[in-house]
């Protein structure tokens, strides 16, 4: 069975999703699996990483013991102050964001669609929302890219060909990491660009709505050396 | 010069009326009025309107989710009205889904415009964020140089519940890190701000005015946290 084979664990998901972080870029990590992207370090690569209560170029999560009360980030996390880092308030945080400063965000997802919509705020017979600050950076940052489980815990798929939960932008999504493989967003729909160890592109496609179209260049997906 | 300083937070949310609306900035736990809102739990006002980035958390400090769970709120605006994780289960989750508390979901960056709307006297701003989402509906729509944006409005308020970490006795504030969150705007949006104040209220004119973050004229009523206050 399929099910019983090893997938990819989160930090090598979020290991691949940093891998294409370019030198300069402004990166906004959302709260939960993509704060593992920071752990991930290049030293080929300088990153700013803002986070939307206004701090632009933080650094790793703070020792214990070394913990500012007044410094989080998006999770409430207590980081580091790096030299050269800046606070805003949260407005100005936003004009950041809507300005079109930031070059990626790295969130996680319900549900992504081969049209590049994805839903993460809202899940159905359940009043209200958590939209917090995605909406705005889905919305304005240059790139969104996804970091989630390829299932539901019972198995559903949650790679679509259209969400069927409320959306959180629509035609977004440009890359996606799952525990199964790396998946761009293309005009053609997911294009699967690397498999997880040991899983064929017609093992992943079982477990995927949308159909895939297969890379002329597939390989097997890449680790941090 | 107007003496601002008041020598309880009881004192300073005396006149806080039922139906009145207030903003209670904050994120993550930082830069929350705690000692004001406990003051307003104190205070028993009812029929409250209150802007908010969430809506409580569950753990046991106090945050707006204290004058929620104590039915002294009628509405809220807020980026969350559920919860992060389905397993919690807050006051007000628990009141909203049952019906006793009405709620709007607004952005997070929206939410923060329309505050600085309020303040900045602007009628009203299109925004792109939430386009073509069902937060969307209803709302005015206009294609700008090819883009699509929604009308959003000011969010105004009768008080707000200010952290600041350090003020001159003019009610000049300065704010450490992320603390300053939706402080600043949340100050100069509201008619009546009154501000707790971490570490010091210091003489008129020691404050470097390049280092001001929020003007005096904004601000209204200060009390310095005591000893025994809440400084989390």
């Amino acid at each position: 069975m399929a099910e019983e084979k090893t997938k990819l664990q989160r930090q090598a998901m979020c290991d691949r999703l940093a891998m294409e972080f370019q030198d300069d870029w402004i990166v906004n990590l959302g709260v939960g699996m993509p704060t593992l992207c920071s752990n991930y370090v290049d030293p080929t690569k300088d990153l700013i990483f803002h986070s939307e209560n206004g701090v632009i170029g933080y650094g790793p999560l703070a020792p214990a013991g070394e913990e500012d009360k007044h410094l989080v980030n998006a999770g409430g996390q207590n980081v580091i102050a790096l030299p050269g880092m800046a606070i805003v308030h949260h407005a100005d945080s936003f004009a950041l964001i809507r300005g079109g400063m930031v070059d990626v965000t790295v969130m996680g997802a319900y549900e992504v669609a081969e049209n590049g919509d994805f839903a993460n705020w809202r899940i159905p017979n359940r009043k209200g929302g958590g939209i917090g600050g995605a909406m705005d950076l889905a919305a304005c940052a240059k790139q969104v890219f996804i970091a989630m489980e390829h299932t539901t815990r019972d198995g559903k798929p949650r790679m679509l060909k259209r969400c069927a939960l409320p959306i959180t932008a629509p035609g977004v999504v440009t890359l996606v990491a799952t525990d199964l493989g790396l998946f761009k967003v293309t005009p053609q729909g997911f294009e699967l660009l690397e498999n997880a160890p040991g899983w064929s592109p017609e093992e992943i496609q079982e477990l995927t709505e949308a159909e895939l179209v297969i890379s002329s260049d597939l390989k097997e997906f890449r680790f941090r050396d | 010069m107007k003496n601002k300083i008041y020598s309880s937070f009881d004192e300073a949310v005396a006149d806080i009326q039922d139906g009145a609306t207030f903003m209670s900035p904050g994120f993550s736990g930082v830069g929350v009025p705690r000692n004001l809102l406990a003051a307003l739990h104190r205070q028993g006002a009812r029929n409250l309107t209150g802007i908010s980035n969430n809506c409580g958390t569950l753990d046991e400090k106090i945050d707006v989710g204290t004058v929620i769970e104590s039915g002294q709120v009628k509405k809220m605006f807020a980026a969350f009205t559920s919860p992060t994780h389905p397993s919690q289960i807050s006051p007000f989750v628990r009141m909203y889904n049952d019906g006793e508390i009405e709620a709007e979901t607004v952005p997070q960056g929206t939410l923060a415009e329309r505050i600085r709307a309020a303040a900045s006297g602007i009628g009203a701003f299109y925004t792109p964020a939430s386009v073509g989402t069902e937060l969307a509906e209803g709302k005015e729509h206009r294609e700008i140089n090819g883009r699509t944006y929604v009308l959003e409005y000011p969010l105004h308020a009768d008080f707000a519940f200010i952290r600041a970490w350090r003020a001159d006795t003019f009610g000049n504030l300065q704010f450490r890190l992320t603390q300053r969150n939706f402080n600043p705007i949340m100050a100069m949006a509201a008619k009546i701000t009154i501000v707790e104040v971490e570490d010091d209220i210091v003489p008129v004119g020691d404050l470097d005015p390049d280092k001001v973050h929020v003007p005096g004229v904004y601000v209204n009523r200060l009390v310095r946290i005591p000893p025994d206050g809440i400084f989390d």
